[in-house]
């Protein structure tokens, strides 16, 4: 199957297609990760976006379902140098594409568009499979919406409130589009977890009666997060703050702090972050948007950098009981905040 | 924490003569970390003995000692220099055993071990402390049990599983174990162990061959900071050592849960161990399950390897740590701008393949398990698998073995060898099924697709052909040569197809950020990262795989290549694709190309960017045989570049033998009777002209291949059938062979008009012994000043009668006061670096520069006068390799060389063989077997070693003859004799030498046994008489005076 993917740059590339015929389009982004395919595109984070992948070989592996992030596929599409026809196991990216009525291309110049974003920034892009008409790809890119102009966070936030019942501490968590493994993590260190829909009011929140309010990784532009940021704004203070991933932009926003939409953003899993005790950890990221140092309000600290651009990567409010982080958590960060921390 | 004020200046040790499982990666990290360490202002010390490495040049190292690698002599280094921390994981195993040696002896008071703590290099060396410290952290080591009867067989299959792995304690080669897949296998297997083991001890252990081999480059700081530098993944699962499979990077086959899994065992084991700096980690994994199988918590092969696969200079970083520098604290020199604290992460793919020597030694068993045969490997990046195996086996440059027989096929497919790799694709054109390969080999069925799709391709190209496929094939990595024989299509027509590939910057970070390391990889894609700059720039042949007759000496020259252009402002680019070298180190050049180095990946870069010149003469024979081809293409293309320095023609004069003669007799030079033949029938007659002993061997050769000394007209035709086969499109070229005569090797540059000598080496081995396997000495012993006037002369004559501009190697024989020419090879030789390192004249800078036009006459170079002697020793692979015979002849064996140096020839020649680990004994006993003919000129060798006090032993012949003449000699048992024989003497330790040298071949049976028990036993061996000569001399002089410790530069009047 032909595929054509277009750029608001006017520029286009013709490959091949799979999945099944049809166009999206969406922001395009790249990822350095050289495994985990499937959890990037199941990362609701990924909403709004056409995902490229810079390492050449996707699909080694297959689909691996149990490693999903959602109930399947977020980003609009996938761009890679090449899909692997027949994986270890089933089924195949691209089977699981047609099933699922998803779109892809591969067999094109993956590094070419990677340094085309570093150095132009990120571009609307078009992917239309089954057609090269590379034109009309341009053209469909030009014509796709801003990401801040779409409800991305309710394409993805649960409809009803839910709970994953435990017998630790009981955590409410706005659900702005969260990865499973944040919810796995919890679960696994017993957490008493109830999942919130984004619309959630405070009062419905504070009900549940929790120990911490874990505000979520989400797609897109956090100020489109307009109750989550009521919600921290009316309960900090009252109960402690975790925000994750978008979450902290949230937060932030929610603060009086402003974010700014980064150039290229940061999306990998080699991203290393210095906390303030000068520590380093290699983390896994997907953001496109960043806080904002300067605007955050007095009492709030940094507590993470990116160490490649100094970007803010975490904050605390000790005085609040807040704490963000920009970047998927690791054992230690479930554990501290399973045990009640902050 | 910021670099420590109180290290200011620091030891490094070097790793020693290139060995199999020993090769140039270690001149690449140590290299690296003398130069990181330079940079933040230490004073670094370096020992090595390995004159052919770059870290032992003046340049690299404020002192350099070029001394054996043992204890004792390096804790004298310490005494007189008193560094204040040595950094112990840059010499491989050889520079940490020394590290605990010296420990454990007291030398290291006051010097602080850096990098690699003390600890750490137990737990990673020694079997118990290593599990106990897995034990310790939970991470999982193969289950393991040991038994001292047969009654506790049941529980310890219980305990271990099956199938299991039984290990006798304490037999020599693990005789007496071996693989139990079912409970009666394990009792059979055990019983004979348990009586085989001296104490009577089996080690029963799980069995993991089959799970995949997966492996971590780990970085730490003092910080805490844990990296991973590079996952990669071996293609033959568990059973075969990491440095004998085929590898790829990055992992490809794991799933992220998988990938996270391993990785954070890495990090855990790392932050167990301690280790400052970089670690290398392995584990066999199969489904969610792991174990731990190996740590090395040092620089490595793999971590060269990861450093060429990512960009990421492992070495350099590791340095720096060891002084105290955090991870963030080091600027990422490939990004310029980005700090070390980070995972590279890649946009393509690499495949590492081995270069075995089984082309050298028939004889040898090809079968790969965990002890390494290979000499060295290669490295190849594609954007697809397909393309970087491609690619890697073009870099192999080996003849690959067309298997059509599906019962061979499988035969081979069945055990893993040296052939297995290549047969895999013999098997699916021969019409097997990935499952049936997978089945057999048990390598995953990814990798079998990959290469099924490479055939499949083939398979297209040959039938149907649309025009879609050549392109497809050329972007699979398909040369045009290759499309062209499948196709039947012109080159034109396919590369108006197909057009030509691009080269993609290898950047650490998978063009997240600008990089600013020219380091390329061609692929087919849309954008090439090349852009034409008008730069004056010449690209330099490396030499690709180490392998016996072409090692790390050529690429000392090619760096060497590489500073003289910089130093003339040109710029200097490299081909080249190994990945241990100084060379492929992308700081190295102006331009690194990680490619293969066929005619069509050099001439694919030359049309890329306007090149003024190529250089030919600094990659061994490999590259000069491209000479010729690449003129005629560069000229068919119609492009301006140039190849450097003698024209190919020259060269060619050279290697032909007629042409040769020719100009030998214009020139009034006497060469031995030598003639060339095309068939049997002419090599006959040929050989009877010349008459026996002759010297045969096929033209174009490298490192002697396939070269014999021929008695008679029955050894001919066996020979001569062999080497046709070798080389049909080139003669079988015959010289008379000269039994007896000193052999002198010349090394000189020429730059058309004046001819600087680099030095004259004499041999220790006669002629017949292969110019890499003798010894040499330079200056000459016992070579006459006519003699050497003449060397002088001949070598200028023949330089400038050729035409040469640049390096030239003379092979003479002297015999009876005359100067016979053997052989001129008009390119870099391999006695270039022992020759710098002896005179300190940078020979191979001053040919690059003549290369480009300077003249010698305005370079001011004057041949020293030489007050000190260096002696070049060789390394021989024996002890690796079982079944091969140890007698050396015209085909060259060794895989390495040390020098030793000091004020004369006794103690030059001692340290030599020291650091060549055949430790010349001063009292004790000697064990000398002769042949007949050699008896008279063994006497006064014997003589001395008596007057020395060493006690003489040998068996009946030689005990006679040498008695009969008046020399006290103790009688042993020849090994058919029966018990106590001189086998039983070696075995017990009473033996601290032996002369023995290559007899009839009635008695080279017994010969060979005793060698096989040398080699086992580590016992020093002499196998010429003329090294039995001047082993007495060294014993002589050593015993009369102590060696000198002094640095390189001492001799050189530099210090």
């Amino acid at each position: 199957m032909k595929a054509v993917l277009g750029l608001e740059d006017g520029t286009f590339v013709i490959g091949q297609g799979f999945g099944v015929e049809g166009i999206c389009s969406g922001e395009l982004v790249f990822s350095t990760q050289m495994t985990g395919y499937m959890e990037a595109l199941t990362d609701p984070g990924y909403t709004g976006q056409i995902l490229m992948f810079t390492f050449p070989l996707i699909g080694n592996y297959g689909t691996d379902l149990q490693n999903f992030e959602s109930s399947g596929v977020h980003a609009q599409g996938l761009v890679a140098r090449e899909i692997a026809r027949r994986p270890a196991a089933r089924p195949s990216v691209a089977e699981y594409f047609s099933e699922n009525g998803l779109l892809g291309i591969s067999g094109i110049d993956t590094r070419s568009l990677a340094i085309k974003i570093r150095s132009a920034g990120t571009l609307r892009a078009a992917l239309i499979t089954g057609n090269d008409d590379g034109g009309e790809a341009v053209r469909r890119a030009r014509a796709a919406p801003q990401m801040s102009d779409l409800d991305l966070i309710g394409r993805v936030s649960c409809r009803e409130p839910y709970r994953i019942s435990g017998p630790g501490r009981r955590i409410a968590v706005i659900d702005l589009g969260v990865r499973r493994q944040i919810l796995a993590g919890l679960e696994r260190r017993g957490a008493d977890i109830h999942i919130f829909p984004h619309t959630a009011t405070p009062d419905e929140i504070m009900a549940a009666g929790p120990g911490a309010l874990l505000i979520s990784n989400g797609p897109g532009d956090p100020g489109a997060a307009i109750t989550a940021i009521r919600c921290i704004q009316d309960l900090a203070g009252e109960v402690p703050i975790i925000g994750i991933g978008m979450g902290a932009q949230v937060t932030a926003l929610a603060l009086g702090g402003e974010v700014y939409k980064m150039m290229v953003g940061h999306r990998g899993s080699n991203q290393p972050v210095r906390h303030r005790d000068g520590s380093i950890s290699i983390t896994t990221q997907n953001h496109g948007f960043a806080v904002d140092e300067e605007t955050l309000p007095e009492g709030c600290i940094i507590s993470h950098r990116n160490v490649n651009d100094a970007t803010v990567e975490g904050f605390d409010a000790p005085d609040l009981g807040i704490v963000a982080i920009q970047f998927h958590p690791e054992a230690p960060f479930f554990d501290r905040i399973s045990r009640g921390i902050p | 924490m910021p670099k420590r004020g109180d290290i200011r200046k620091v030891l490094i040790i070097g790793s020693g003569p290139i060995q199999i499982g020993q090769a140039a990666e270690f001149d690449f990290s140590g290299s690296q970390a003398c130069q990181a360490l330079r940079e933040e202002g230490i004073e670094v010390v370096l020992v090595n003995s390995n004159p052919a490495t770059i870290q032992t040049d003046p340049d690299m190292a404020d002192v350099i000692y070029i001394e054996p690698l043992k204890a004792g002599i390096i804790a004298e280094i310490i005494r007189k220099e008193r560094p204040d921390g040595i950094l112990s994981g840059m010499g491989g195993q050889t520079g940490l055993n020394l590290t605990t040696e010296l420990a454990e002896m007291g030398a290291l008071e006051g010097v602080e071990i850096l990098g690699t703590p003390l600890d750490a290099i137990y737990q990673g060396e020694d079997r118990e402390q290593f599990r106990d410290l897995m034990n310790a952290i939970g991470e999982p080591v193969p289950r393991s049990t040991i038994l001292w009867s047969t009654k506790q067989i049941d529980e310890a299959i219980r305990k271990v599983g099956l199938p299991a792995i039984i290990r006798p304690a304490y037999t020599l080669g693990g005789s007496g174990g071996g693989v139990a897949h079912t409970p009666d296998e394990v009792r059979r297997i055990i019983e004979i162990g348990l009586a085989r083991s001296r104490v009577h001890q089996v080690l029963v252990e799980e069995s993991v061959a089959g799970w995949k081999e997966i492996e971590f480059e780990v970085m730490r700081d003092s910080n805490d900071t844990c990296i991973i530098i590079c996952g990669m993944e071996n293609v033959d699962p568990m059973g075969v050592h990491t440095g004998e499979s085929v590898v790829v990077a990055p992992i490809l086959t794991l799933r992220g849960d998988e990938y996270r899994m391993l990785r954070d065992a890495a990090i855990r084991i790392i932050r167990a161990l301690d280790v400052q700096g970089g670690c290398n980690v392995q584990f066999a994994y199969r489904d969610g399950d792991y174990r731990v199988i190996e740590v090395n918590p040092r620089v490595s092969r793999s971590s060269a390897l990861a450093s060429k696969a990512t960009g990421y200079p492992i070495a350099r970083v590791a340095a720096k740590i060891a002084i105290g520098l955090r991870l963030d604290e080091i600027i990422n020199p490939v990004t310029g701008t980005t700090p070390a604290s980070f995972e590279p992460a890649v946009d393509y793919v690499v495949v590492k393949v081995p270069r075995w020597p089984f082309d050298k030694f028939k004889a040898a068993d090809r079968t790969l398990t965990t002890a390494m045969k290979s000499t060295g490997e290669v490295m190849a990046i594609g954007r697809t698998v397909e393309e970087a195996f491609k690619k890697a086996l073009r870099s192999l440059d080996a003849d690959m073995k067309r298997h059509r027989n599906p019962n061979e096929i499988k035969m081979i497919l069945t055990a893993p060898t040296d052939e297995r790799f290549g047969c895999l694709f013999d098997a699916f054109r021969a019409g097997f099924t990935v499952d049936e390969v997978a089945d057999l080999t048990s390598i995953a069925p990814f990798f079998l697709e990959k290469i099924k799709n490479i055939v499949d391709i083939e398979e297209k190209l040959q039938a149907n052909l649309e025009p879609e496929d050549i392109r497809v094939a050329r972007r699979y990595g398909f040369l045009c040569e290759e499309v062209q024989a499948l196709t039947k299509k012109t080159a034109g027509e396919i590369e108006a197809l197909s057009g030509t590939p691009t080269y993609k910057m290898v950047d650490t970070c998978a063009a997240e950020f600008p990089a600013t390391t020219p380091y390329f990889y061609s692929t087919w894609e849309e954008e090439c990262e090349l852009t034409r700059d008008g730069a004056r720039k010449v690209l330099i042949l490396g030499s690709g795989p180490i392998r016996i007759g072409q090692g790390i000496e050529f690429d000392y020259c090619t760096v060497h290549a590489v500073m003289a252009l910089r130093e003339e402002g040109i710029e200097a680019h490299i081909i080249n694709n190994n990945p241990e070298t100084v060379s492929t180190d992308a700081g190295t050049s102006d331009r690194l190309f990680f490619e293969p180095m066929h005619l069509e990946d050099i001439t694919n870069i030359l049309k890329k960017d306007d090149y003024y010149g190529v250089m030919v003469q600094f990659g061994g024979q490999n590259s000069v045989n491209l000479a010729m081809p690449l003129e005629a293409e560069i000229r068919r293309l119609g492009l301006s570049t140039e190849i450097l320095g003698t024209p190919p023609d020259a060269m060619d004069a050279a290697e032909d033998r007629g042409r040769f003669s020719q100009l030998l007799s214009r020139l009034n030079i006497p060469s031995p009777a030598n003639s060339s033949a095309y068939s049997e029938d002419e090599a006959r007659e040929r050989a009877r002209e010349i008459g026996y002993p002759v010297l045969v061997r096929p033209s174009y050769v490298l490192g002697g291949r396939a070269m014999e000394i021929l008695h008679d007209e029955t050894e001919l035709e066996a020979y001569i059938k062999e080497a046709v086969r070798v080389s049909r499109a080139h003669p079988v070229l015959i010289d008379s062979f000269l039994r007896g005569a000193v052999e002198v090797d010349v090394d000189a540059v020429c730059d058309g008009t004046d001819v600087l000598i680099g030095g004259i080496m004499e041999h220790i081995e006669w002629a017949g012994v292969h110019s890499g396997d003798s010894a040499c000495v330079i200056p000459p012993q016992s070579l006459s000043p006519s003699v050497i006037a003449r060397v002088r002369e001949y070598t200028k004559e023949i330089a400038l009668g050729l035409g040469v501009i640049g390096l030239i190697n003379i092979q003479y024989a002297v015999r009876d006061d005359v100067v016979y020419v053997l052989e001129a090879n008009p390119r870099a030789s391999r006695t270039v670096p022992f020759i710098s390192k002896a005179t300190g004249i940078a020979l191979a800078k001053a040919a690059a520069k003549v290369m480009v036009g300077r003249r010698l006459a305005d370079l001011g170079i004057v041949e020293p006068e030489l007050g000190h002697v260096a002696v070049k020793e060789v390394l021989l692979p024996f002890n690796k390799l079982p079944g091969v015979d140890t007698v050396l002849g015209p085909e060259m064996k060794s895989t390495g060389e040390v020098m030793g140096i000091d004020y004369d020839f006794g103690r030059a020649y001692y340290k030599a063989c020291t650091a060549a680990d055949n430790l010349l004994p001063t009292e004790g006993n000697i064990f000398i077997s002769v042949a007949d003919e050699q008896k008279e000129d063994l006497l006064p060798i014997a003589q001395k070693l008596r007057e020395l006090g060493l006690t003489l032993y040998g068996t009946s012949g030689t005990v006679e003859f040498l008695i009969q003449n008046g020399i006290e000699t103790n009688l042993v048992r020849k090994v058919q004799e029966g018990s106590p024989n001189v086998v039983d003497l070696m075995r017990t330790g009473k033996i601290r030498l032996i002369i023995n040298t290559p007899a009839d071949k009635a008695s080279r049976q017994d010969h060979m046994r005793i060698m096989r028990v040398a080699v086992d036993y580590g016992i020093p061996y002499i196998t010429t008489l003329q090294a039995a000569r001047a082993a007495a001399m060294a014993i002589d002089a050593i015993r009369r005076e102590e060696i000198t410790i002094k640095p390189l530069g001492h001799y050189h009047g530099r210090a």
